[in-house]
């Protein structure tokens, strides 16, 4: 924040007034204001795809608010109560029973969990639309694919926690893909559970993982993807530069000020997702057996393995591309391939500021080239979706296999055929449509 | 081009949808049906709760269904004088593990852990064709069988009021053969109103989980229109 870049606040001789200068000779609170609202200059342009960057923050604060009230009533052991059932487990239901207004907060986390991922993977969506992290915006997509990236793990240490059947086998098989890694593989998966197998210590190590360390690390990552962006300026759907074009008071001729233009305009977009998401949370919390998967209404039990261990939605395309790999290489067994595609296939997303090589942003400009693969992309990221909610089965496996290398060549080949397409002139102002 | 694309998104979805294995009856029942979930509540209690727990409710939330406390002390609790405590079962898991080779599941929320992926509600369906396709077989430790969970460990706990069906192993049917204190159709109504209240008490407050619904949306609609006017008002001068 450039000192003296907003004037200090002078007080009218009201009381507030008065405080407020108080407070603005010792506290950044005026610059700050002006720095990321009032004064925060974003192209007028924006569309629908530009809501999910807020509705992910709103996201964030009902996890986190919900997730406190959580933590009052439930209880991280898998010891057996009176009843032979897993304590954790029985706390989650005395959290939907007896605690009152609890069965609503455990469905707002728990369909929550689920809009996350939906807000995020359309915000992603949207930089690749309009090229979003292009340059000078790199940072701020690194900072996001970090956010993705927490995100995952913060939802992957969150799912254990109900301690159901999908809870544990789901926690069981991941972790042991670790065991695939040569040399340190079987350690780390130890390190990871704290002990040789799911249990009591792992319950406990998740719970801090979800309670505090990924939420704190993913509080951190979004205030960087935040000022990162405010330091660069919002990209547009024409995916120009609106400071290019500024007035004689250095304010962009296509900017207007966050607040309040987009602040009313995201509580529009707020109301509606909250249609959507009462709509789930009131009548089909278990989101079609996607977002409380039905096998995790069994308490886990070590002993009985169930027939089908499926991800939950978020997570089944990489699930897939880890399924896709059937093929041992380098003396290397196939589960170790199977782990780098599913890393390498999140990862990936982080290099695109450096694989896209055309001369346009936006997919308003960009020819055939980049909306065939990108539509592909969507489709090959929806059939692998798919395919990780099934048990396996040798067309899925084939499939899933084409998709895989798609995945890939989408990323991979974009140096060259992001050149290759033909691209419309780019208007020197955004337009509004 | 986006016709093609699209068929491409579908054709392995259709190539990979597996086929449903067993099919099942589906449940005629309905939750807000109060008498039906008290016969159900009967039922349960004594026909299911002998050996299986229902150990996340309380005897005191079946006054939800329309019962006084005293209702539910004289007809509905043999194991425990607690109004407030939990619905346990009274034998013990290690010996009922040696009598059927598994500790009977706690029936609590079974309901909801017989959904599918895609369809929630199929725990009702399930178990209301469960329930009901019990047969005689020689073959098994205790003289049952179902069709839908094969060489299952509980015999069929309903036979007095259903009788003994046995399957016919050339038509795959059931018949049969000897009578219960129930007619066939009496019966299936008896099993819809058990399912129903498992279907209540897998999630009591299910009904006002929807009422309320209702007003949330009702509320955001409200809120939605002034925020849309609220926008219109400010952009306004935005071209």
């Amino acid at each position: 924040m450039a000192a003296g870049k907003f004037e200090k606040y002078k007080s009218d001789g009201s009381v507030g007034g008065d405080a407020l200068e108080w407070v603005d000779a010792r506290f950044p609170a005026t610059s700050m204001y002006k720095e990321h609202l009032s004064e925060y200059y974003a192209p007028k342009n924006f569309n629908f795809w530009y809501f999910f960057g807020s509705l992910a923050l709103l996201v964030l604060v009902i996890q986190i608010v919900t997730g406190i009230f959580l933590v009052m009533h439930y209880k991280p052991d898998a010891a057996l109560n009176a009843s032979g059932v897993p304590v954790a487990f029985a706390s989650v239901e005395y959290i939907m029973r007896d605690v009152p207004g609890g069965w609503i907060i455990r469905y707002m986390h728990s369909t929550g969990a689920s809009a996350f991922f939906i807000v995020v993977y359309l915000h992603m969506f949207r930089g690749l639309l309009y090229g979003s992290y292009r340059k000078p915006r790199e940072l701020t997509w690194l900072f996001g694919c970090g956010i993705f990236l927490v995100l995952m793990g913060e939802a992957f240490f969150g799912y254990l926690l109900p301690w159901g059947q999908m809870s544990f086998w789901g926690a069981q098989v991941i972790v042991n893909l670790f065991s695939a890694i040569p040399v340190i593989g079987n350690d780390l998966s130890i390190l990871i559970r704290g002990d040789f197998v799911v249990g009591d210590a792992t319950l406990n190590r998740f719970f801090s993982f979800h309670v505090i360390a990924f939420p704190l690390i993913l509080i951190g990552l979004v205030a960087a993807h935040i000022l990162a962006l405010h330091e660069t300026g919002s990209n547009n759907p024409d995916g120009i530069e609106i400071k290019a074009n500024k007035d004689e008071n250095g304010i962009p001729r296509d900017g207007i000020p966050f607040h309040p233009y987009y602040t009313v305009k995201d509580i529009v977009g707020v109301v509606v997702f909250l249609m959507v998401f009462s709509a789930i949370m009131f009548f089909a919390p278990e989101g079609g057996g996607y977002f409380l998967e039905t096998p995790n209404f069994y308490p886990a039990d070590p002993l009985k393995t169930p027939p089908h261990i499926a991800p939950v939605w978020y997570f089944t395309p990489y699930y897939s591309i880890l399924r896709a790999m059937v093929w041992n290489f380098f003396g290397l067994p196939a589960k170790f391939w199977g782990v780098v595609g599913m890393g390498a296939s999140v990862v990936i997303f982080a290099f695109l500021p450096w694989l896209d090589r055309s001369p346009v942003k936006s997919i308003r400009y960009r020819g055939p080239i980049y909306k065939t693969m990108l539509t592909l992309f969507v489709i090959c990221f929806f059939i692998l979706g798919y395919l990780g909610t099934l048990s396996p089965s040798p067309m899925g496996e084939l499939i899933s296999q084409i998709c895989t290398v798609f995945y890939f060549g989408f990323f991979l080949a974009m140096p060259w055929w992001s050149r290759m397409d033909k691209f419309k002139p780019v208007p020197e102002r955004v337009t509004m449509k | 081009m986006k016709k093609f694309l699209i068929a491409l998104l579908f054709a392995p979805m259709m190539a990979i949808a597996s086929g449903g294995s067993v099919h099942l009856d589906k449940w005629p029942g309905s939750v807000s049906d109060k008498a039906a979930l008290q016969n159900g509540a009967k039922l349960f209690v004594n026909y299911c709760l002998n050996c299986h727990g229902a150990s996340y409710l309380r005897y005191k939330s079946l006054m939800e269904l329309g019962l006084t406390e005293q209702q539910v002390k004289d007809n509905l609790m043999f194991t425990s004088d607690k109004i407030g405590s939990l619905m346990g079962v009274a034998a013990r898991a290690d010996e009922q593990k040696l009598w059927f080779g598994a500790t009977p599941p706690d029936l609590t929320i079974v309901a909801r852990a017989r959904g599918e992926a895609g369809n929630a509600g199929a725990g009702a369906d399930w178990l209301y064709t469960y329930l009901r396709t019990f047969y005689r077989d020689d073959k098994r430790p205790t003289g049952w069988n179902n069709v839908v969970f094969e060489n299952v460990g509980m015999p069929n706990p309903l036979w007095q009021l259903q009788g003994q069906q046995v399957l016919n192993h050339e038509t795959h049917k059931l018949e049969m053969a000897v009578p219960g204190q129930l007619s066939p159709a009496e019966f299936d109504k008896s099993v819809s109103d058990l399912v129903g209240f498992m279907v209540w008490m897998a999630e009591p407050q299910q009904e006002y989980r929807r009422r309320l619904g209702w007003f949330v949306l009702a509320f955001l609609a409200v809120l939605f229109v002034l925020a849309y006017a609220l926008k219109k008002e400010y952009w306004k001068d935005i071209h």
